[in-house]
């Protein structure tokens, strides 16, 4: 197959991955979208396979076997509560196969005659080192997600000055590269330095700011792909990978603006290291009032309006459906039930609309943030379900706060708060909340899932 | 086309890709930022091109061999999980849940 008839038809999957995000703006179509974009991978892996011959092609078809049968039986068996860490792991192996590429291209390189072109080696350095930190730094964030390692920051003084130094030695090594010294170890190290960065990088950053740091990782493998496409010359390489770049940045802004916070103060902030370990919100000023499940009961099954406000507590106590059970109880008895969504609730962008509407809620009943405050004030009962940071007054009147300045869900405008709580431990980021002393605010300790089966089954007897 | 002739056009539709990606993504609801994230993820498996190119090389070194078949194991775990990952999610998307189907299950 000659060059220009695979680049056309390079561009017939460009088109299908164009139209993919296209479809994605409406829940309607959107699972077209991504058929079509499935369709297009096919086509540039046909195409790629004509035209690169049968060289290996035995090696390619095991390795893809290989690969392919572990990401459809990941992709099959993962629950959607652990979706957040699938897509890290998913994202991981993508930068690290750009990786891979950089390292098999100057192995192939260096030893022809005359100096390798400067863009070629900037885009080989380029690729390796975002591919080896989005390897790294999503293996990280899978491993904090999956709860392999703890989901607290981890600080250490000085932490800034040694990420630095290992980004420098990266960098450096790349300059070093694209200066002239044809080395192949100048990649080695930039390779090893970048790994260690992604993981320096990662760890540090709290549980709550998940959603940004993988929309960022998103955004790196997608620029690390782009670079790859300039090394081999592939168009389908360098727009996909570029599209991707794009959709992650925009993300990653979004989440960020979401918070209130500048990127680089939810990457090199660190916050929660603050008032980590004050589990003492109950003594401050005021007294938490614990409630029982029959109590709350009574309050939702004749309230009009309840706004049920899920958190990432939700997700680990996989109690999306007995949450849907609830609401489907309490829309029986003509209580108007909607859900509060905020941008940053969980542990990736929109991660409660999945789960939602795993468990059937139908999409119109989820609130973004705008639409859900200006409802508060005539809701009777917000039920808080495992969130606590979005949730928290502090945002708004405790400039002290870390999280001071973030946008919240004003739940502590609704006649009463109901919040589910495993226990009176402060949330991921570590920051006491005012909102479980409030006099209008009852607590209702125990796991999320128990505690609204409880109140389902209550609300049955009524 | 010599080498920098190609270099300009790869230049000018990486700038054009990065301003579709910015308006085509815009117009994504939040509700579905999941999805879109999981999509793209998918999408940049197209890595599994290069990956390709790569193993097949004629003449590779061993080195070159094993780098490239990991990377192709790599990047085929990419497209596939992504895909289909992001399928499962965008199934359950609905506008309104069967009235009464699920209440049975």
């Amino acid at each position: 197959m000659s060059t220009n008839l695979a680049n056309l038809l390079y561009l017939i999957t460009i088109v299908s991955f164009v139209l993919a995000l296209r479809f994605l703006s409406n829940p309607a179509h959107a699972r077209r979208g991504n058929q079509i974009g499935a369709a297009g991978m096919v086509l540039a892996v046909v195409v790629t396979w004509i035209k690169i011959g049968t060289t290996s092609w035995w090696a390619i078809a095991i390795g893809m076997l290989i690969g392919g049968g572990f990401g459809a039986v990941a992709a099959r068996k993962v629950k959607m509560t652990a979706m957040p860490q699938m897509v890290a792991l998913f994202n991981g192996v993508g930068g690290g196969a750009a990786a891979l590429i950089a390292l098999a291209e100057i192995h192939r390189i260096l030893p022809e005659p005359g100096a390798p072109k400067v863009d070629i080696s900037v885009a080989i350095v380029l690729s390796a080192l975002i591919g080896s930190i989005s390897f790294s730094g999503s293996m990280i964030a899978f491993a904090k997600l999956q709860e392999l390692i703890g989901g607290r920051p981890i600080t250490y003084p000085g932490q800034q000055i040694v990420n630095a130094l290992v980004f420098l030695v990266a960098v450096g090594s790349g300059v070093v590269l694209v200066a002239g010294v044809q080395d192949e170890w100048l990649l080695w190290i930039l390779i090893a330095a970048a790994l260690l960065f992604g993981v320096l990088f990662v760890l540090p950053i709290g549980g709550a700011d998940m959603p940004v740091v993988i929309s960022l990782l998103n955004a790196f493998t997608g620029l690390a792909v782009a670079a790859g496409g300039f090394e081999l010359e592939n168009n389908v390489m360098i727009v996909a990978g570029m599209l991707v770049g794009a959709s992650g940045t925009f993300l990653t802004m979004m989440m960020s603006r979401a918070m209130n916070r500048s990127i680089a103060n939810v990457l090199f902030g660190a916050f929660g290291q603050v008032q980590a370990g004050a589990g003492t919100a109950a003594g401050a000023n005021g007294t938490v009032r614990p409630t029982t499940a029959d109590d709350v009961a009574v309050m939702l099954a004749y309230a009009h309006k309840v706004v049920i406000v899920p958190g990432y507590g939700m997700a680990v106590a996989q109690a999306q459906h007995d949450v849907r059970a609830l609401a489907d109880v309490l829309e029986s008895k003509g209580v108007e039930v909607t859900y509060a969504i905020h941008p940053v609730a969980g542990r990736m962008p929109g991660h409660m609309n999945v789960l939602l509407a795993e468990a059937n809620v139908p999409y119109p009943a989820l609130k973004e943030m705008d639409e859900a405050n200006a409802e508060f004030p005539r809701t009777d009962v917000s039920l808080v379900i495992g969130a606590n940071d979005v949730v928290n007054p502090d945002a708004h009147n405790n400039p002290g706060s870390p999280i001071y300045g973030m946008p919240i869900l004003d739940v502590d405008k609704s006649k009463a708060v109901v919040v589910l709580k495993r226990s009176m431990n402060p949330g991921f980021a570590g920051i006491d909340n005012p909102l479980f002393v409030e006099p209008n605010t009852m607590m209702l300790f125990g796991d999320a899932k128990e505690s609204v089966a409880k109140l389902t089954s209550a609300v049955k007897q009524l | 086309m010599s080498h920098n002739t190609l270099l300009v056009f790869e230049l000018t539709i990486l700038v054009l890709a990065i301003f579709l990606g910015f308006e085509v993504i815009s117009k994504v609801p939040t509700l579905l930022h999941t999805p879109l994230m999981s999509g793209t993820n998918a999408i940049h498996g197209i890595v599994i091109v290069g990956a390709m190119i790569v193993l097949a090389q004629p003449d590779k070194s061993a080195f070159t061999w094993v780098v490239g078949f990991v990377a192709v194991i790599l990047a085929s775990a990419n497209v596939v999980g992504g895909f289909v990952v992001t399928d499962r999610m965008l199934e359950m998307f609905k506008k309104r849940a069967p009235a009464k189907d699920d209440e049975g299950s």
